[in-house]
Formats: structure tokens, C-alpha cells, sequence
């Protein structure tokens, strides 16, 4: 019988699932997702994590709760460093360890860790996850390379402007172009993001991410400030910001964070200057389990109503928003 | 050069006498007070965390006494401490504030910009004059810590535990108006003197708590609403995991390859977490199981509201607590804590192991 792997859709998720899927798949795992983000999951979440966590932490143990009885092993990977020199959020350093502390009869957890400020780390990770299926280092290597592939096909749809959670191409014909800041694991959520997409969509908005931003021009970019950014996601919605706002080329930023976000509280003062100095509108949306998706919506409809009249009436409203 | 440095328990004391020693003209920052707290809380981001507000509130307090350079270490960490030099520059430039931040990072960030730092500080002096402040800094750190930590024991079993306070609260409001090494050597040795004449109850024996989590909210007094004092007020003995004595052999003196107790530390948590966190969580989890062999009664881990390593270290120390059958308490602090609700939990956590070691009540 084929071995079930289930992953918790979840922080990285959004991030790596094609690869991770195809990883477990050429090595006859069958990968069970835990369904999409809801209130269920949630209220799972919250009874199990600690309270102070932030918001997708706490999502995060809910899908794994829901998973646990249904497959043999768990994948939660270790992130420590996914980029030479810098580091992930704290949390997702040792989310395997809050998990694993949080939830009891858990199945087996499978946590590789990833440290690429260590030679060999990420090998070791791909070989040793991949013994629990396999003796053949050779077929472990291929399902690997296989995966990479998948991986940066699936990167260069989203670099294209192709939106994992919406059915709707982006299409770019639009007159307002907003970018939507945040981690992908914020973004990338419907149920965090409260649909955000959806609903800019229907207002004729055209929407950049993170994501489709280059990486030299993020390099670039956030290698502006004095300081160097040692977390990888930081550094990719800093320079991502900072790229845009230099180059004049977006009308507005929403920024979705969750509450009690550490990386966030840097970020968000950074990049709220930097939009303010250039005039560009900023729009901070916190987000935690008690958010109501009525309040979202106005301060959504808020925001939009006041960049048409800013068009409108040539820079009459302020960017302080 | 009119130098500053943030609050950071007994640190200032030695700093500043260091620094003088160096021929720098020293504002040492005003103790930290709730006016602090305010001053930093209106110009900090919201959600940064306590450290960071406090931190902006003694530099605006000192610049407002003249000082017109702030000295600050860096890091490079998973942690947020790094970014802490980034966002306060911003603030003060904003508040129109015309002062020079030196940061002292990581050796692994640029040889060159830390040189030039410490060439700011060294104030071209010769090798022999460094090495001689340096030695007397350093011994003033670990004066300071002893007795801070000799102060906690004797109020454990002070009859009169008010004598103690008395006599430590002159000794902080004297650190202030004393100037160089010598001197503050000088106001320790009698403060010492002092203290082995307050009257003490020879067959008490107290409980032992250990005091756990991120270094600041454990160094400073204020943060943490001066728990030693509070503790020891309820008879018990108090010690602290972190104090910048160890912070400094573990990573000035010993580097790159750490201290021994803090790699002890390390191996003690590796049953529970196996790889860094950033900040001190795994050495949270090591200090938690340390005071457990070490005989303590319980701990007490304090963290500054939304703090991501400790937040990691404090899911995982519920299972320390369930497997080692040893009380552990959370206390999250931030700006809006109240000083009632603490004690309260103080005191619940206090009778709790009381009653688990049999002892009569003594309320």
C-alpha cells in the first residue's frame, strides 16, 4: 500500500506545494492536503496553539490537528535558512517543534531541515526525507531534480501574474495598479486575505504581488537601506516595495499583515515611509482570529474610493492614510 | 562626543565608568520610569516590542540631557534586535534629533565598519590605556552582578526585607553622582559591606525560582516590574539565567566558540529543540532544565509581548513542564501590564509551591 504524506496547507505551503507534491509523488507517496483555510480549522488551530502566536501559526496547527488521523506521516519541513547568509521567521524555525509540542498522537512527523548557511543541508534534507520511501539514492535524486522543475515552472507562472487562489487571469488592462504586500502564507490564504483578490478584481484593479517582481531588481533594491536584511521574506517584500515605489510604477499598496507578525513591524515601518515620502497611498490591514470580514470590506472600499478621487482630482487627498 | 547608551539593568554603571576611563564624556540614561515608557511608546511603531519602546524612550531622555552619540550593539540574527538601529535612526531623524547612532555588528557583517567603530570609542588611546579601562569595565560588570544577585539572597532571608531595598536603592541613586572605576569600586565595596549586616533568619529556608526568557525583560528592573524585589518580598530566593556578565563571556570573550554554561544550556534543551530559534529561546528551554537539576522549585519565563523566540520556547516548555514535573510560569509583558494582576499571579505561583512542598502556608 502506497504510504500517505499529508501536508498541512499552511505557511509555506503556497510557497512550495508543486514542488513538494511531485517530491513525494515519483517516490509512490500519496499526498493528502488538508482542505482550504475555514472557521473549522481555525477554532481547531486556536484551542491547540499558544496564544500568542500569531495568526497563520495558529491556522498552521489546525490543519495539522485535522490531518493527523487521516495519513502516516506528516510533512512539516524545518526552515532555517533558505538563502545564503539570511535567515526565515523565528517561528518557522522551530514550527515543527511547537507542533510537534502542541498536538499530541501525532503520526510520525517527517522535518527535514533546511539551512543552507550549512554545506550540504539541503542534500542531506532531500536524501534523508526521501529513505523513509526509498532505498535507490538514484531514484531519490531524480524525484528531486523532477520537483526543482515543477518548482520553478510553477514560480515562473507566478512571476507571470497568475494568482494560486483565483480562477480569473490578471489581466492587465486596467487603470489602478495596487500592489498586495505580505507574507505568501498571508496572501496567498483566502481565509486570511479575506478574498482580497477577488474583490479588487471586481473593482477593476490591477494587481501586482511580491512575486512578480524580479530578483535582481529585489537584490537591488532592498540593498538600499544601511542595513542588510537578513530574513529572506523580508528582503523580497522590501525590495519588491522599494523597486516599485523607485520606479513610480504603482498607484497604492495594501499591505496584509497578521497580528503580533515580528518581521512585520520592521517591515511595515520601512516600507509606509518610503511609500509616504513618494505620495504613494499605504493601506495596513491587520489581521487576527477575531477579524470581521465587514470591517475588511469597508476599509477596503475606503481606500479605493479615495485613489479614484485622487486621480480624479489630481493628488488633491493625502497618501497618509 | 557626548556618548549614550540604552538602559540595560546594571550595564550603565560599568559602561559609563568605562567610557569615562576612555576620556569620553558619559550621559549615562535616566533610570527607566513610566515616562520613559511613554516617551517611546508614542514614537514607536505599534507593534514593535517592549525593548524597542523603552530603548527609543532613554534616548530621546538623554538627548534631551545633551548627548549627541548612541551607542548600541547589532546583530544579524533571526531575531528583530537587528533592525533595531535602522528604525530608531529614522525616528530621531524625524523628530528632528541631529545624533550620530554607532553600532557595534557582528564581526561577519564587515571588518572595516566595525574598526572604524571602535576606533570612534577607543578615542586614540594607546593599547595599555584600552586594555586597562576595558579590564576595569569588565570587572565593574561582574561587581555589579554579584551584587545584585548577593542582594537577592539576602532578601530571601532578611528578617526585615525593606532593610535590603533601603540600602540598594541608595546604592542605584549614588551610582549617578560618582565619577570613574575607582570610585564606583569604591560605593560597591561599602554597599557589600552593608548588606552582611542586615539581620537575617539563619533557619529559613527559602523556596528557590528561577528567572527565565528574553535577556532585556530579565536584565532590566523596570520591565519587568522588579520582580526580584517582589519575589524576595515573599521570601524567596531568586536567581536570573541571563546577566550581561554572561551575555559577555558567551559572546565577546569566548567566540566564536561560546561559554560553557551557555553550551551546557544548549545541550540540555536538544532533547526538546534541536536548532537555533534566534534571540535566547533555546536557552530558555536549556535554563528551564538546568534549575531543575540545579534543586530550583520552579521558574519563571518573562517575555515582551509578541516576542517570536520565546513564543517558540514557550509552546515547547509545556512539555518540559509536564515531563520534568516542575512548575513553569508565563509572564507576557508590554506596555499596558498592570502592576496588580502581576503580583497576584506572583503570589498564586508562590503559595502553589509552598503547597506542593508540604510547607504551612505563610500568607
Amino acid at each position: 500500500m502506497r504510504k500517505t504524506i499529508g501536508i498541512p496547507r499552511g505557511m509555506y505551503y503556497h510557497d512550495y506545494h508543486p514542488m513538494w507534491t511531485k517530491y513525494f509523488n515519483n517516490l509512490d507517496g500519496k499526498v493528502v492536503f488538508s482542505p482550504k483555510t475555514n472557521k473549522d480549522i481555525l477554532n481547531l488551530g486556536v484551542s491547540k496553539c499558544v496564544d500568542e502566536a500569531c495568526l497563520p501559526v495558529k491556522i498552521f496547527h489546525g490543519h495539522v490537528e485535522y490531518l493527523k488521523d487521516k495519513v502516516d506521516y506528516i510533512f512539516i519541513p524545518k526552515f532555517i535558512s533558505i538563502c545564503k547568509r539570511e535567515y526565515c521567521c523565528p517561528k518557522l524555525l522551530g514550527l515543527p517543534d511547537m507542533v510537534k509540542h502542541s498536538i499530541e498522537e501525532l503520526p510520525i512527523v517527517i522535518e527535514p531541515e533546511i539551512n543552507l548557511r550549512k554545506v550540504n543541508s539541503l542534500r542531506n534534507a532531500v536524501i534523508n526525507t526521501g529513505r523513509i520511501f526509498t532505498r535507490n539514492h538514484f531514484k531519490i535524486a531524480n524525484a528531486y531534480m523532477e520537483s526543482m522543475e515543477f518548482q520553478k515552472y510553477y514560480k515562473s507562472l507566478l512571476s507571470l501574474g497568475i494568482i494560486p487562489t483565483e480562477d480569473h487571469q490578471n489581466t492587465h488592462t486596467k487603470d489602478i495598479k495596487i500592489l498586495v504586500l505580505g507574507h505568501s502564507y498571508n496572501v496567498y490564504d483566502e481565509f486570511i486575505n479575506m478574498n482580497i483578490f477577488n474583490k479588487l478584481i471586481e473593482n477593476h484593479v490591477n494587481i501586482i504581488t511580491a512575486d512578480m517582481v524580479s530578483a535582481d531588481d529585489i537584490n537591488y533594491y532592498s540593498n538600499m537601506l544601511p542595513k542588510r536584511i537578513f530574513w529572506t521574506d523580508g528582503k523580497k517584500i522590501i525590495g519588491a516595495a522599494y523597486s516599485l515605489l523607485e520606479k513610480n510604477s504603482i498607484d497604492g499598496i495594501i499591505y496584509l499583515s497578521a497580528f503580533g507578525c515580528g518581521l512585520d513591524s520592521v517591515l511595515v515601518d520601512l516600507i509606509q515611509r518610503k511609500a509616504t515620502s513618494k505620495g504613494v497611498p499605504f493601506l495596513l490591514m491587520t489581521m487576527d482570529e477575531q477579524t470581521g470580514e465587514a470591517g475588511f470590506n469597508t476599509r477596503l472600499e475606503a481606500f479605493l474610493d479615495m485613489m479614484e478621487w485622487r486621480n480624479k482630482n489630481e493628488d488633491y487627498i493625502s497618501s497618509i492614510w | 562626543m557626548k556618548i549614550t547608551f540604552p538602559q540595560f539593568g546594571n550595564v550603565y554603571i560599568a559602561g559609563k565608568a568605562f567610557l569615562e576611563e576612555l576620556g569620553h564624556e558619559v550621559i549615562a540614561p535616566p533610570v527607566c520610569s513610566r515616562k520613559t515608557l511613554e516617551i517611546g511608546t508614542k514614537h514607536s511603531p505599534e507593534m514593535m516590542c517592549l525593548p524597542f519602546k523603552i530603548l527609543v524612550g532613554n534616548y530621546i531622555e538623554s538627548i534631551e540631557k545633551g548627548a549627541d552619540t548612541i551607542l548600541i550593539t547589532g546583530s544579524c540574527g533571526p531575531c528583530r534586535f537587528g533592525f533595531y538601529s535602522l528604525l530608531q535612526d529614522n525616528i530621531l531623524k524625524d523628530l528632528g534629533y541631529d545624533v550620530d547612532i554607532i553600532v557595534f555588528d557582528h564581526i561577519g557583517e564587515g571588518y572595516s565598519k566595525l574598526k572604524s567603530n571602535l576606533n570612534k570609542i577607543i578615542n586614540m588611546k594607546s593599547m595599555k590605556e584600552i586594555t586597562r579601562s576595558a579590564k576595569l569595565g569588565l570587572d565593574l560588570i561582574k561587581r555589579t552582578d554579584n551584587l545584585t544577585q548577593l542582594s537577592n539572597e539576602v532578601r530571601a532571608y532578611a528578617i526585615n526585607k525593606k532593610e535590603v531595598d533601603i540600602i540598594m536603592d541608595k546604592y542605584y541613586i549614588d551610582t549617578g553622582s560618582v565619577h570613574g572605576a575607582k570610585e564606583m569600586i569604591e560605593l560597591i565595596n561599602q554597599t557589600e559591606e552593608k548588606l552582611k549586616f542586615v539581620k537575617i533568619d539563619r533557619n529559613y529556608t527559602p523556596i528557590k525560582v528561577g528567572i527565565i526568557g528574553e535577556i532585556y525583560t530579565i536584565i532590566e528592573p523596570f520591565v519587568n516590574l522588579e520582580i526580584e524585589r517582589k519575589l524576595g518580598h515573599l521570601g524567596v530566593l531568586v536567581e536570573k539565567s541571563m546577566t550581561p556578565t554572561s551575555w559577555l563571556e558567551h559572546h565577546v570573550f569566548n567566540y566564536p566558540f561560546g561559554s560553557k554554561e551557555e553550551n551546557m544550556k544548549y545541550k540540555l534543551a536538544k532533547p526538546y529543540l534541536k536548532t537555533l530559534v534566534g534571540g535566547h529561546g533555546r536557552e530558555t528551554i536549556g535554563s528551564a532544565i538546568y534549575y531543575k537539576n540545579k534543586g530550583f522549585d520552579g521558574v519563571i519565563q518573562i517575555l515582551p509581548l509578541n516576542c517570536m523566540p520565546e513564543i517558540v520556547a514557550k509552546s515547547i516548555l509545556k512539555t518540559v513542564e509536564k515531563d520534568l514535573d516542575f512548575p513553569i510560569m508565563t509572564l507576557v509583558v508590554d506596555e499596558m501590564t498592570g502592576e496588580a494582576g502581576y503580583v497576584t499571579r506572583l503570589e498564586a505561583f508562590v503559595d502553589l509551591i509552598n503547597k506542593r512542598k508540604g510547607n504551612i502556608n505563610i500568607g
